[in-house]
């Protein structure tokens, strides 16, 4: 069965020097939804970066099939959509709307098909209304979700999300977790919020300094005390 | 690395001291005179406003956007910092740019800083916000007017600030006037189509979502000031290009000039020069050659007029 | 990215670390005003700056190709002094062959100094900030008298620029993750990108404003009444005026040499 995530060894130093991840092996298959925790600085992030191309480690990375190489990345991009934990770093347009269509333009599509995607995704992240508001208006919450639909848009096998609850209060954070629970993509989810991991994710892996420490049903992992005091983490 | 012509910042020993001191003199003047003007129009947020905006102008202009084949486009900002906050603020803010610039990345000489200051401050700084204020109050009050001003402002910013760098580079004798100002236009007629829709654009996302910012930089002080110094410093520059100073053209020159691929050594883009560049009827070959840029800029100016005033007739005519 | 966001300063126990911030300034500014008035084909004084470069970058720690390295920053602005080989009259050395232009010995002589020149500059200008803290370099203009408000701005912007370069390394990430491809697709023009990019820059501006305004309250909060505090003083050992002294009269003593009135 082909995976849909596959990392083999990938080992990543900083340009510093400093060594973000040393041969971490992970595979995702589709359909999955995986959670990834660790603590601050374990790599989670720079991981992340691998899986479409941004950053190029030293070990093997493929994606939907397709081998980290510099003529698959466009083709891998529209197959990963990755979304980043500042949302303010990824609405970047005057409208929510050009925000939406910025990935299907780039991808050459008709402007029909721009326009009924645009109007999916925003239906898909529960704000089919808000095409015309101005990014900078919205509130944190809002944000996140309309960050989430720019790339939806581009309709993805896979979602990989870099801590999506992160700075929200408990309603949008409610919002999101109801949304990433229906959304039906594979999914990769970097995050510190545990609870709720344990409500969405069957499975978990534990990254530390760089490597997997712990990759298995997230149950267990959860009932481990001292795997979770030796990295960080509080349930 | 960007190439040379893609960035104005002149390198130490390209002018003669003498020339780069009495950059620094003109450059000092300003400042002086643009630090009282700040303080009265922003008090005490100046300091971290002032700093902040230097640093954004500074990661602005990384950001690119894919050209052609490999090339790509990027922001200078004098004239975005120009429009919004005013032209002593812009030139404080791209003053601060270039001290970093110049100290920690070696990008434009330290005594030669003065000059860069003028031209990258100074000049584009109050000839964009002049523009954008020239061509508001002819065009009008709708959306397209104030995007098709801030197109002009980008674009003339650009491209005279260059017409200035390459006379100074004439002065020194370091490249002849009518070639200089021939390449550097080129390339920055170029570029400015880039500066000027990035402008454009990042006014567009400010007009929607913050308004009241746009207004502000309208009302900066020391309007009359500014102008007073840009026709102060353009009449200097020209005065100085025509000056025994300057190198005077040699006749092989244009000959030299004529060939296209005469400075398409390494990796520069190709330059289109002095045919393309001449007004039939003027005589002395740099004349001609700022003539065509001056030409360029009133033509790029009134057709940001002239759109601008249709879209706010139409806009005005619907209610 | 174009930028090199790694600090530029090397921190070494070498003498020329220890100087006053202020000697290193003046210095490097007399070094590079002093290879700005070597004249044309003065190839000896050119050396003799350059070995001069080479003792401070030793002296320094830094070993002697450091400055080296790094001082291909001026090479692409040759070609803007390079007509010079071509239109300097003289005595003619070459005639290119397609073209039948003349290359003479003057323009190469001209246009060779003038390289050197600024190459040698640039080391100059790569070794003050290797030996010396950003942060002190800005104070030692403070003390040269550069206008307190604007001292005080650049060390902002220095402050902030790591931040904010950042944060548009995040939105070009952000940006590269949504340029996907499907098969067939037609090339979005040159335009469209540049009108994206505008957008992006618009938002930055927002933040950066936004953000400076947290830090004034920051700063209201701790007390800030738009007055600078004064400059911390510093005292100028012998050593410091010693080293000021011994190069000025070196610089000036190559420059008379090598200018034969």
């Amino acid at each position: 069965m082909h995976h849909t995530i596959e990392v083999r060894r990938l080992s990543f130093a900083y340009p510093d020097g400093f060594q973000a991840l040393r041969g971490v092996d992970l595979h995702v298959s589709p359909g999955e939804k995986v959670a990834l925790v660790g603590p601050n600085g374990a790599g989670k992030s720079t991981l992340i970066l691998h899986l479409n191309g941004i950053l190029r480690g030293q070990g093997e990375v493929q994606v939907c099939g397709l081998p980290m190489e510099d003529e698959n990345l466009g083709r891998i991009r529209a197959s990963v959509g990755l979304v980043f934990q500042d949302p303010d770093d990824q609405l970047f347009s005057p409208s929510v709307r050009e925000d939406v269509a910025f990935g299907p333009m780039y991808m050459g599509l008709t402007e029909d098909e721009v326009g009924r995607r645009v109007q999916r995704a925003l239906t898909s992240v529960g704000m089919p209304e808000s095409a015309a508001r101005v990014p900078h208006h919205l509130s944190g919450g809002e944000k996140k979700r309309i960050a989430v639909a720019t790339v939806l848009a581009m309709e993805p096998e896979i979602l990989v999300l870099d801590e999506p609850t992160a700075g929200l209060d408990p309603r949008g954070r409610r919002g999101l977790i109801r949304l990433l629970a229906e959304l039906p993509q594979t999914m990769l989810v970097s995050t510190h919020d545990l609870r709720m991991v344990q409500e969405l994710f069957s499975r978990t892996v534990v990254l530390d300094q760089g490597q997997v420490v712990a990759d298995g049903p997230t149950d267990g992992l959860m009932a481990d005390a001292a795997l979770l005091a030796a990295h960080g983490l509080e349930a | 690395m960007l190439a040379s012509p893609l960035r104005m910042h002149i390198p130490d020993g390209f002018l003669t001291p003498a020339i780069a001191v009495i950059g620094w003199a003109i450059a000092v003047a300003i400042i002086v005179l643009a630090l009282r003007q700040t303080r009265r129009q922003l008090d005490d947020r100046m300091v971290p406003m002032m700093g902040v905006l230097a640093a954004f102008i500074f990661a602005a202009q990384a950001i690119n956007f894919p050209v052609a084949a490999g090339t790509s486009g990027h922001l200078i900002g004098a004239s975005l910092a120009a429009i919004v906050m005013g032209p002593w603020a812009a030139t404080l803010i791209m003053t601060a740019v270039l001290v970093v610039q110049g100290l920690l990345f070696q990008d434009g000489g330290l005594v030669v800083m003065g000059w860069n200051v003028v031209n990258m401050g100074v000049v584009a700084a109050f000839s964009g916000c002049l523009t954008y204020t020239l061509a508001r109050r002819l065009a009008g009050e709708s959306r397209v007017a104030i995007l098709a001003a801030s197109f002009a402002a980008g674009w003339i910013s650009v491209v005279i600030a260059s017409l200035a760098a390459a006379i100074e580079l004439a002065a020194s004798g370091t490249s002849p006037l009518t070639l200089a100002v021939a390449a550097m236009g080129s390339v920055h007629a170029l570029i400015g189509i880039g500066e000027g829709i990035i402008t454009a654009a990042a006014v567009g996302l400010l007009l929607v979502s913050r308004p009241e910012l746009l207004k502000a930089g309208a009302t900066a002080p020391g309007g009359r000031t500014a102008t007073l110094v840009l026709v102060g410093l353009a009449v200097g520059l020209l005065v100085a290009a025509f000056s025994p100073l300057a190198s005077p053209s040699p006749d092989g020159l244009e000959a030299v000039a004529e060939s296209q691929n005469f400075l398409g050594l390494g990796q520069a883009a190709p330059y289109r020069i002095l045919p393309d560049y001449t007004v039939p009827f003027i005589a002395h070959p740099a004349l001609t050659t700022i003539a065509a840029v001056m030409l360029g800029t009133l033509v790029v100016f009134g057709g940001a007029v002239l759109v601008g005033r249709a879209a706010t007739r139409r806009q005005a005519s619907r209610g | 990215m174009h930028f090199d966001l790694a600090d530029q300063y090397r921190p070494r126990p070498s003498f020329v670390h220890h100087l006053d911030p202020r000697v290193k300034v003046v210095v490097a500014l007399a070094f590079i005003l002093a290879a700005g008035l070597m004249p044309i084909g003065a190839w000896g004084g050119y050396a003799a700056l350059l070995i001069l470069a080479l003792g401070a970058s030793l002296t320094s720690g830094l070993g002697p190709i450091f400055a080296l390295r790094r001082s291909y920053v001026a090479l692409p602005f040759a070609l803007v002094a390079l007509p010079l080989v071509f239109t300097v009259p003289g005595e003619v050395v070459y005639h290119t062959p397609l073209t039948g232009w003349t290359i003479t010995a003057q323009g190469l002589e001209r246009f060779l100094s003038l390289m050197l020149r600024s190459w040698i500059a640039i080391q100059a200008a790569i070794l003050l900030t290797a030996v010396t803290p950003f942060p002190d370099v800005l104070w030692a203009l403070g003390t040269l008298r550069f206008p307190r408000l604007l001292v005080a701005t650049i060390g902002f912007m220095y402050r902030y620029f790591f931040v904010l370069a950042d944060e548009a390394t995040r939105m070009l990430r952000a940006r590269a993750a949504r340029s996907g491809e499907v098969g067939g697709r037609r090339k979005t023009p040159a335009l469209w990108q540049a009108r994206v990019a505008g957008h992006m820059v618009g938002s930055l501006f927002l933040r950066a404003l936004e953000r400076s305004e947290r830090v004034h309250a920051a700063m209201l909060a701790r007390g800030y009444n738009g007055q600078m505090p004064n400059l911390a003083q510093r005292a100028m050992r012998r050593m410091d005026w010693l080293v000021i002294l011994a190069a000025l009269l070196l610089l000036v003593g190559l420059l008379a040499w090598a200018r034969p009135f």
